[in-house]
């Protein structure tokens, strides 16, 4: 167990080192000054950039250099956005939590939706309900995210006029930044209106929510659908109904934990593909998460900014990555990688 | 039976969750706070919340008549100048010496970051002159100490001395008779700064507060402000004129005209900044909307570097203004919602020469001006697109693609860049532009605010030349119109000035575009500012 951990951490910290190399490197790849590019400071005079220098040690040798930009990450002195000029670690700590939790509650609707429906699927397949559900999450696994949610926004807020197509919740609640997560900032909020708040965050997160969790949604139906059908038809359920027990008890009984256990980690997976899909969906709903951020850096040519946001998305993605193959491998070490599925 | 009940769960879980969608999409009502605020879709951040440090459009919308006062306003309808904070003038015979009483009794903000205790006073006045006219005051050099309007205007070497008569009397010396001073008084940028406000950061060390945490006795005091998000206002309830505007405000910024028009439809914003001119239809045809529509007091222009060769030869700058197709640009670009341009002002302008000419479009000749100034074939140049849209210029890329295409044709190959606009400023500022698509609102209506701004030299460090053109003779014929007050001998002067010009070609006008605001049926009250920024004083909800 304890070989396993050591492994794990090792190829965490290496994975996350490579990603630091890379990001160091950007700063010297990125058209323009060096210094800015690490700094976000674009110097106005000569002392100044002779101060910046020794602050970021661009007068020492290349390994100093590596070595005070770790310390300045871990820190937490990422320096500031070229374009804003406010701290990238306050930025993005607003930004990341709008996106995760996005992600949470598009998981969130999937499991929801998903499980069940896979479950049912599985149990009678081959009956007409089945043939819907495997048709709805075929048809919705080969949506492309975007163009879903392009055509959301045309029927349901510009065509129907029933939802908002932007942001978070009304500008004219005045939500204080405490957590970052909308819906539980409101509960904080000390504020007059807080129910018809909570409802404008709520219908600001039914679209966004609703594009990118239906892929996950599609894909759990298949992983759950695909799981039940082998566990029902092995042996011992064959045991179980020749001693006389009705579907209902074996399914709740032994399908649905047998089942599961094997797919949570899959599942688990998806939080990286949510990621990714929650970042393309941000630009169209204005949603203020990272994705829609690195976009406008990019826009804007916030090298500082492009650089930090790359590296803290896929040091997330990387760390969330091993720790649920780890922990996978820990509460069900008897199957191998190959029976689980690689990462 | 303790698992049968499992599925129950799990149905009604499903049940609950589709039936709270369905509710929540169905419930469009207005709540309180909804009902009592009004969200306006802006363009782009502010660059400061001091119009005094930005000629931009946007940050005077944000601030200047949100936040603050004039001395002196402009009447939206007629543009005649009336009492601000100002309650009535004098001006001497000689036209050397303005005295204005004030108005008292006037509040500043009470916010959480200061807390007034005296009414508006002529320190104020002093101070927030002062500030941008005297090199040594302490406030100068805060926030970068370049005041670009009153700078280009040359109001430095204009003014003489600001003087308290007593508490509410202030006198202006002039050095010379300036018949636009008592306007630039009213524009956007000459706002009334809180000098006690100023005085509390000196002493706590942080000075540039002062134009990020604004206080100014406007209808609104500032709330919040997030960049790329939003600003929030709340409403200055002691504000010395009985204004009916809504409690809270808010500009929701949206960079994308098409999805600021996408949010008004849905009732996101209840007005909106420059609408594309390709959704000017849908506004019209929709029932719920209204599109407000003025000529407007602009220009948009092709400026060309001519500090940078071969940009100062004028040879050069003619061949490439020739080369281009005006009317199809107005075409594409306006969709026909603009006029075309011969000088600088429009023709809502006293100072309009209706027999002015103009450069027509001629690609041989532009040729053989190009090969007798030595520019060889495939010659590259770059064409600046400004990224944000304005009346005068709404789609810059698309206006320089079209440009490119032309110029291809006799033989200039161009490079089109485009930054964000607050680097894209500095960086024209800075001259590293060939040639730049942008334009110019007005900020009253005298002429003299086109003329000078544009193309004298004292508006090159100052960054409204973008053409960085300096003309002695220009210069002069500017200057001299200032000195009288009768508009039809002014007028001989602007229209000389049209001649050099024409044929100096620093820049190529290209059209006088009408002005578009789009709101909600539900906002009333709400009007086009040809002489600036957007106000919500008057505003409500129906």
């Amino acid at each position: 167990m304890l070989n396993l951990l050591l492994r794990y951490i090792n190829l965490m910290v290496l994975t996350i080192a490579i990603l630091i190399i890379i990001s160091f490197s950007l700063a010297y790849v990125f058209p323009g000054d060096t210094l800015t590019n690490i700094s976000g400071i674009v110097p106005q005079s000569n002392e100044q950039r002779v101060a910046l220098e020794a602050v970021f040690k661009l007068d020492r040798s290349i390994f100093v250099q590596f070595w005070y930009y770790i310390e300045n990450l871990i820190s937490g002195d990422w320096g500031v956005s070229s374009s804003s000029q406010i701290s990238l670690l306050e930025e993005i700590s607003i930004a990341f939590p709008a996106t995760i939790e996005l992600i949470t509650y598009a998981l969130l609707v999937s499991i929801f939706i998903g499980i069940p429906l896979g479950f049912i699927g599985g149990i009678w397949h081959h009956k007409p309900f089945d043939f819907g559900v495997v048709t709805f999450s075929v048809v919705s696994y080969s949506f492309p995210v975007f163009w879903l949610a392009l055509i959301f926004i045309t029927i349901f807020s510009l065509q129907l006029g029933y939802l908002p197509l932007s942001g978070r919740v009304n500008f004219l609640y005045d939500i204080p930044h405490s957590s970052g997560f909308i819906l539980w900032d409101i509960m904080l909020a000390d504020i007059p209106d807080k129910k018809d708040a909570f409802k404008d965050a709520l219908r600001h997160l039914i679209l966004p929510t609703a594009s990118i969790a239906l892929v996950t949604t599609a894909i759990f139906i298949r992983f759950t659908r695909r799981s039940i059908m082998d566990e029902m038809n092995k042996g011992y359920i064959d045991a179980a109904k020749s001693r006389g027990f009705t579907t209902k008890q074996i399914f709740f009984k032994h399908g649905l934990r047998n089942s599961l256990l094997p797919i949570l980690p899959l599942m688990a997976m998806q939080i990286s593909t949510l990621i990714t899909n929650a970042m393309v969906v941000e630009t169209i709903f204005s949603w203020p998460g990272i994705g829609n951020w690195i976009i406008q850096a990019i826009y804007q040519r916030d090298y500082p900014a492009i650089r930090i946001g790359m590296l803290v998305v896929s040091v997330f993605v990387v760390t969330l990555t091993i720790t649920i193959e780890f922990i996978s491998r820990a509460i069900d070490p008897a199957r191998d990688k190959f029976q689980r599925g690689a990462v | 039976m303790k698992p049968n009940t499992r599925p129950h769960i799990m149905k009604s879980a499903i049940l609950l969750s589709f039936s709270l969608i369905l509710m929540l999409g169905c419930s469009k009502q207005k709540t309180q706070i909804t009902q009592a605020g009004i969200t306006f879709c802006s363009e782009g951040s502010p660059a400061s919340f001091n119009p005094q440090l930005d000629t931009s459009s946007t940050t005077a919308d944000a601030s200047s008549h949100q936040i603050y006062d004039r001395l002196l306003e402009f009447n939206t309808e007629n543009g005649e100048i009336e009492p601000g904070l100002a309650s009535s003038w004098l001006v001497s015979n000689d036209g050397l010496t303005y005295t204005f009483q004030l108005r008292k009794g006037v509040q500043f903000h009470d916010t959480d970051y200061f807390t007034p205790t005296r009414n508006f006073n002529a320190d104020d006045v002093v101070f927030s002159i002062d500030r941008w006219r005297v090199a040594t005051h302490p406030y100068h050099d805060v926030s970068g100490g370049s005041y670009p309007y009153f700078q280009s205007l040359g109001l430095k070497n204009t003014i003489k001395d600001v003087t308290i008569i007593n508490g509410y009397r202030v006198e202006i010396s002039l050095y010379t008779p300036d018949s636009s001073f008592l306007a630039n008084l009213a524009t956007d940028f000459s706002v009334i700064l809180s000098a006690e406000y100023a005085t509390n950061l000196l002493a706590e060390g942080t000075p540039s507060n002062i134009d990020v945490l604004p206080i100014g006795t406007g209808p609104y005091k500032f709330v919040s402000y997030r960049k790329n998000q939003f600003i929030r206002y709340q409403r200055h309830s002691r504000y010395f004129l009985d204004t009916i505007g809504p409690e809270h405000l808010v500009f929701d910024i949206t960079p994308k005209s098409s999805l600021r028009v996408a949010k008004l439809i849905t009732g996101e914003c209840d007005a909106v900044a420059f609408p594309s001119q390709n959704d000017l239809e849908i506004i019209r045809n929709r029932e719920d909307l209204t599109l407000l529509q003025k000529p407007g007091l602009n220009v948009g222009f092709w400026a060309f570097n001519t500090s940078k060769p071969p940009f100062d030869n004028p040879k050069v700058r003619r061949a490439l203004a020739l080369a281009i197709d005006k009317t199809s640009l107005l075409e594409a670009v306006y969709l026909g919602q603009a006029t075309r341009a011969k000088s600088l002002v429009p023709s809502a302008s006293w100072a309009y020469q209706p027999n002015m000419q103009d450069i027509s479009y001629n690609p041989v000749t532009a040729r053989k001006l190009l090969d007798e100034a030595g520019i060889p074939y495939n010659f590259t140049m770059n064409i600046w697109a400004m990224p944000v849209q304005r009346a005068y210029n709404p789609n810059a890329m698309k206006m320089a693609q079209l440009m490119s295409t032309y110029l291809a044709d006799v033989g200039v190959t161009v490079n089109i860049v485009s930054y964000d606009w607050a680097r894209f400023r500095e960086n024209l500022t800075a001259g590293m532009h060939d040639s730049v698509l942008i334009g110019w609102s007005a900020d009253n209506g005298d002429p003299d605010n086109f003329y000078r701004p544009l193309l004298t030299c004292a508006a090159i460090p100052s960054g409204t030349n973008r053409a960085q053109w300096c003309n002695p003779e220009y210069d002069a014929l500017i200057e001299s119109a200032l000195k009288i007050e009768n508009s039809d001998e002014r007028r001989i002067f602007y229209h000389r000035a049209n001649q050099i010009i024409f044929r100096e070609t620093p820049l190529v006008p290209i059209a006088h575009a009408y002005q578009y605001q789009a709101v909600n049926n539900q906002i009333e009250g709400l009007t086009i500012n040809p002489f600036g920024g957007i106000r919500f004083d008057d505003v409500v909800r129906k």
